[in-house]
C-alpha cells in the first residue's frame, strides 16, 4: 500500500514535469537552423481546401529542404488571438477581410505586400480592402463576389426560362413568388449585412462615406434596400436559413429547401454532400441605382516581427502564383487574386463567370477597425428583418458605427 | 463574562499544565510540525500559485491596463489606465455597455428559471429513489445520474437535432396538429409573449425609459428567449441528475429513528417531508443553490456550442461576452473586466445565499449552549481538562 503510493507520486511527478516541459518547449529555444520547419494556420471550408494547401506547402518545402505544417483552425479568429497573446502566432495564417483593419491597427500583422515584385498584379479593390494607413500590408490570396445561385430543376419545375433570370428587383420577386411552393421558398440567404448589405448598395447606399470620416448608414437608399428585403421576407417568399432547418443558405439549397439563395463560389463544395445538385449562377439583380455585390477576400498573414518572414514570404510568392492559384480554383472553386488569372479562371469554368464578372462593380463591406463588433449588433437585428423597422435598426446602426468610426480614425 | 478562565495556548491554566509541554524544555516530539507541513503542502501550493493565483492576477492586471493581446501583458508597452475598462462596459453608453447590459440580463433570466427548477427536480428525484419500497432503485438512480456524466458537448448536439426547425420536437408538436416555434431561431421573450396574448405591443410607453446599462425597461423585463428556454430545459435535464446525488447522499444519513418518531407524532407524508425531511437537508440545499448559481452564471459550453449569442443576442451572456471580447474582438481589457464584474456577482449572490439561509433556529440553540458551557465552566471543576 504505502510502496505503491510512493510509487504513484513518483509517477504523477514524472507526469507533471513532462506536461512542463512539453508546455514550456512552445517557447522556442530551437536552435536557429537555415531551414526552419514553418506552420499555416487556415479556416478551411473543407477536405478539398486543406488538402490543397498542403500540397502547395509540401512542394515549396521539398525545393526549400524544409516541413511546412498545415493546420486547418476549427475557430480560426480565436485561435489566431490566442496564438498572439501567448506570443506564439503561426508563420502564415489566413487573415479574413473582416478582421485585417483591426490586426493591423493592433501591430499584429507585418505590412510585407508593398515590397514585393508582384504586388501590382492583384485587383485594385482587393490591396484597398489589405491596405490600412495606406500601406499595403499582405497579399490576398483569392476573392469571392456574390451571385444569385439558382436550383434548376426547380427553376424548371416552375415553368421558367432562361430568359426569365431576374434583371432588377421586381423580376426578382416574381420569379421568387412562381419558386415558393408548400415545401421551397423562392429566395434564401444569411440573415446579414454581408448579404442584404447587397441590397441596400444597389438602392445607391453605402454605409461609409467617400472620404472614410462619416457614417451614411441612415440613408434613405439604405432604407430602401431593407425595406425590399422586409417585403421579401413578409410576402413569405425570403426565408433566412434557420427558419429552413439549414446551417447556412447554401445547405437549403442542397436540400431542396430553397430554390434560389445569394452566395458565392464556394458554393460549388456542394457537389461533396449534394451530389446531385444542378444549379446556375446569375449575376445579382439590380436595384434602382444599378448593380452591386460585396467582395470578399482573405490574405497571407505574417505576424509582426517574424523570425521566419524571409522564408514565409517566399512561400506566399509560390503560394500566389498565378499556376498555384489556378491549381487552388481547381480543388476548391476560389477565384484568384491577380487580373490574369481570374481572366484564366473565367474562361476555364464559364459556370462561374458570373462571379468574376461581378468583380468589376462589387465593393468590399465595411471593415474599418472596431466595426466587426458594430456590424455583428446590426446582423442580430436583421435576423428578425420582417417584424422590424429598418429605419430604426438603421438609425441604431448610424450610432453605433459612428462611434467605432471616430474611435478608429483617432477622434 | 467568564471567558477569560478558557484555557488558552501560551497561558495554561493550573489544570493545564501537563509535562513535556510547557515549553520550557525545547520544541519537544510535535515541535517540527509547523516546517514539515510547509514541506508537505508545498506541491500544492505550488501548483495553486502558478495555474490558479497566478493567472487570477495576470488577468486583473489586464483588466485595468490597455493590453492589446500582442506578447505578455507585463512588457514595457502596456500602462495602466485605471477602471477604463470597466467604465467602457458599465457606463459608457455604447455598444459595448448595451452588450454586456443585454448578456446580463439574459443571464439573470436564465438564473432565475434554472436554479430553483433543477433544485426542485433534484429534490424530488433523490427522494422518489430514496424510497424504500421502490423497485430497481439502482436503475433509476443510474438513469437520472446518466446525463451528468455524459459530455455536455454530446448532449447539446442531440438538443440541436431535438429543437431544430424540422427536428423531432417540431415533428412531434405537427403531429398533435400544433406548430413549433423555430426554437433557436426565435428571439422572443417569453414575457413579451404572454404580454402579447393581452394585447400589450412591442415597447409600450410605460417601459421605455432605461434605468441602467442601456437597456429600457420593457428589454429588462423580456424573460428568457424562445432559443434560451431550450437551453434552460437542457441545462435542468443534465444537471438535476448531480444535485440529485448530493441529496440522495444527505436523505441516506437521515436515520430511520426520526422518521418513525415523526410517524408516531403523527405526521402525514407532507408534513414529515416539509417539517422534518427538508429542515435536515438545509446544509445540503445550500451546497445545491450555491454551486447551482455559480454554475448557471459561469454557463458557456452550451452558448458557445447553440448559436453563439444567437438569435438576436438572447442568448449572449457575460461568459461568453468575456470570451468573444477577448478573442474574437481582441480588447483583452475589456474581456477581462467583464469576467471580475462576473466574479464579484457570484461572490455577493453567494453571500446573499448564505445570509438567507442562515439557520436561525440552529444560532439561537448554539448561542444557548455556548453560554451554558461557559456558566459550567466558570464553576471550579477541580484539575479537570475540560
Amino acid at each position: 500500500m504505502n510502496n505503491s503510493r510512493k510509487w504513484g507520486t513518483a509517477l504523477l511527478a514524472v507526469g507533471v514535469a513532462a506536461t512542463l516541459a512539453a508546455c514550456s518547449s512552445g517557447t522556442g529555444s530551437t536552435p536557429a537552423a537555415a531551414n526552419k520547419p514553418l506552420t499555416i494556420l487556415i479556416g478551411s471550408s473543407g477536405k478539398a481546401e486543406t488538402a490543397a494547401v498542403q500540397a502547395a506547402a509540401d512542394s515549396w518545402a521539398k525545393a526549400n529542404k524544409t516541413t511546412v505544417t498545415v493546420t486547418a483552425a476549427s475557430d480560426l479568429g480565436q485561435q489566431l488571438g490566442q496564438g498572439f497573446s501567448g506570443g506564439n502566432p503561426p508563420d502564415l495564417f489566413y487573415m479574413s477581410w473582416d478582421q485585417f483593419q483591426t490586426y493591423a491597427s493592433k501591430k499584429y500583422l507585418e505590412p510585407y505586400a508593398a515590397a514585393q515584385p508582384n504586388k501590382n498584379a492583384f485587383y485594385p479593390a482587393l490591396k484597398k480592402a489589405f491596405t490600412y494607413n495606406n500601406t499595403f500590408y499582405c497579399e490576398p490570396k483569392d476573392f469571392s463576389t456574390l451571385g444569385l445561385i439558382i436550383n434548376s430543376d426547380k427553376w424548371a419545375a416552375a415553368g421558367l426560362t432562361t430568359a426569365d433570370i431576374p434583371k432588377d428587383w421586381a423580376q426578382l420577386e416574381t420569379v421568387a413568388k412562381k419558386l415558393t411552393t408548400a415545401d421551397t421558398v423562392g429566395l434564401s440567404f444569411g440573415a446579414e449585412y454581408a448579404r442584404m448589405g447587397t441590397f441596400m448598395n444597389q438602392a445607391g447606399g453605402s454605409l461609409v462615406s467617400k472620404d472614410g470620416k462619416t457614417v451614411t448608414a441612415d440613408t434613405a437608399a439604405n432604407v430602401a434596400g431593407l425595406t425590399e428585403v422586409k417585403k421579401l421576407a413578409t410576402e413569405g417568399v425570403l426565408k433566412f436559413p434557420a427558419a429552413l432547418g439549414a446551417g447556412w443558405s447554401g445547405e437549403a439549397l442542397g436540400k431542396g429547401k430553397a430554390a434560389m439563395v445569394i452566395e458565392g463560389p464556394w458554393i460549388s463544395g456542394l457537389k461533396l454532400d449534394y451530389p446531385n445538385l444542378k444549379y446556375t449562377v446569375a449575376e445579382l439583380p439590380a436595384g434602382p441605382a444599378g448593380k452591386s455585390t460585396f467582395t470578399f477576400s482573405n490574405c497571407w498573414g505574417i505576424p509582426a516581427q517574424s523570425k521566419t518572414a524571409t522564408e514565409t514570404e517566399s512561400l506566399v510568392k509560390s503560394l500566389t502564383a498565378d499556376s498555384q492559384q489556378l491549381k487552388f480554383s481547381a480543388a476548391f472553386g476560389v477565384i484568384p487574386s491577380t487580373i490574369s488569372a481570374a481572366k484564366t479562371y473565367a474562361t476555364t469554368y464559364p459556370a462561374n463567370a458570373a462571379f468574376v464578372k461581378g468583380n468589376d462593380y462589387a465593393v468590399s463591406p465595411v471593415a474599418f477597425a472596431g466595426a466587426a463588433t458594430v456590424i455583428a449588433d446590426f446582423n442580430s437585428k436583421l435576423e428578425s428583418i420582417a417584424t422590424v423597422d429598418p429605419k430604426a435598426i438603421l438609425a441604431a446602426l448610424q450610432t453605433n458605427l459612428q462611434t467605432a468610426l471616430n474611435t478608429a480614425n483617432g477622434k | 463574562m467568564t471567558s477569560n478562565t478558557l484555557p488558552r495556548p501560551g497561558n495554561p491554566g493550573p489544570g493545564n499544565r501537563r509535562p513535556g509541554r510547557t515549553g520550557d524544555r525545547g520544541r519537544g516530539i510535535r515541535g517540527g510540525e509547523g516546517r514539515y507541513g510547509w514541506l508537505f503542502t508545498a506541491p500544492a501550493i505550488g501548483i495553486i500559485g502558478v495555474f490558479l493565483v497566478l493567472p487570477i492576477l495576470l488577468a486583473l492586471w489586464v483588466s485595468v491596463s490597455d493590453w492589446g493581446g500582442l506578447g505578455s501583458p507585463l512588457n514595457s508597452q502596456v500602462s495602466f489606465v485605471g477602471g477604463k475598462n470597466f467604465a467602457h462596459v458599465l457606463t459608457a453608453g455604447g455598444l459595448a455597455e448595451k452588450d454586456f447590459g443585454t448578456s446580463i440580463r439574459n443571464n439573470f433570466w436564465f438564473v432565475v428559471f434554472v436554479v430553483p427548477l433543477q433544485t426542485a427536480l433534484a429534490l424530488f428525484l433523490a427522494v422518489q429513489v430514496n424510497r424504500r419500497v421502490l423497485r430497481g432503485r439502482s436503475f433509476f438512480r443510474t438513469a437520472f445520474y446518466f446525463p451528468s456524466v455524459t459530455s455536455a458537448v454530446a448532449i447539446t448536439g442531440i438538443f440541436a437535432f431535438l429543437f431544430a426547425s424540422t427536428g423531432t420536437v417540431n415533428s412531434v408538436i405537427a403531429a398533435l396538429g400544433g406548430a413549433g416555434p423555430t426554437w433557436f431561431a426565435d428571439p422572443r421573450g417569453l414575457f413579451h409573449i404572454v404580454a402579447g396574448f393581452f394585447g400589450v405591443g412591442d415597447n409600450p410607453p410605460a417601459l421605455s425609459a432605461s434605468p441602467f446599462l442601456e437597456l429600457t425597461w420593457w428589454q429588462w423585463l423580456s424573460g428568457p428567449s424562445v432559443a434560451m428556454c431550450v437551453i434552460i430545459f437542457l441545462v435542468i435535464f443534465t444537471t438535476s441528475g448531480t444535485f440529485m446525488l448530493l441529496f440522495l447522499a444527505a436523505l441516506q444519513n437521515i436515520g430511520v429513528e426520526v422518521e418513525e418518531a415523526s410517524l408516531i407524532d403523527g405526521a402525514g407524508p407532507f408534513r414529515k417531508f416539509f417539517s422534518v425531511t427538508l429542515p435536515m437537508l438545509r446544509p445540503t440545499l445550500f451546497t445545491v443553490l450555491t454551486l447551482g448559481v455559480i454554475g448557471t452564471w459561469q454557463i458557456f459550453d452550451q452558448i458557445y456550442i447553440l448559436g453563439q449569442g444567437k438569435p438576436a443576442k438572447t442568448t449572449l451572456t457575460p461568459a461568453f461576452l468575456a470570451y468573444q471580447a477577448s478573442f474574437k474582438d481582441l480588447n483583452w481589457g475589456d474581456g477581462a473586466a467583464i469576467s471580475f464584474i462576473l466574479f464579484a456577482i457570484i461572490v455577493s449572490l453567494t453571500v446573499l445565499q448564505r445570509i438567507i439561509l442562515r439557520d436561525r433556529n440552529k444560532e439561537r440553540l448554539d448561542r444557548s449552549m455556548s453560554r451554558l458551557l461557559a456558566a459550567e465552566k466558570a464553576t471550579p471543576v477541580g484539575g479537570q481538562h475540560p
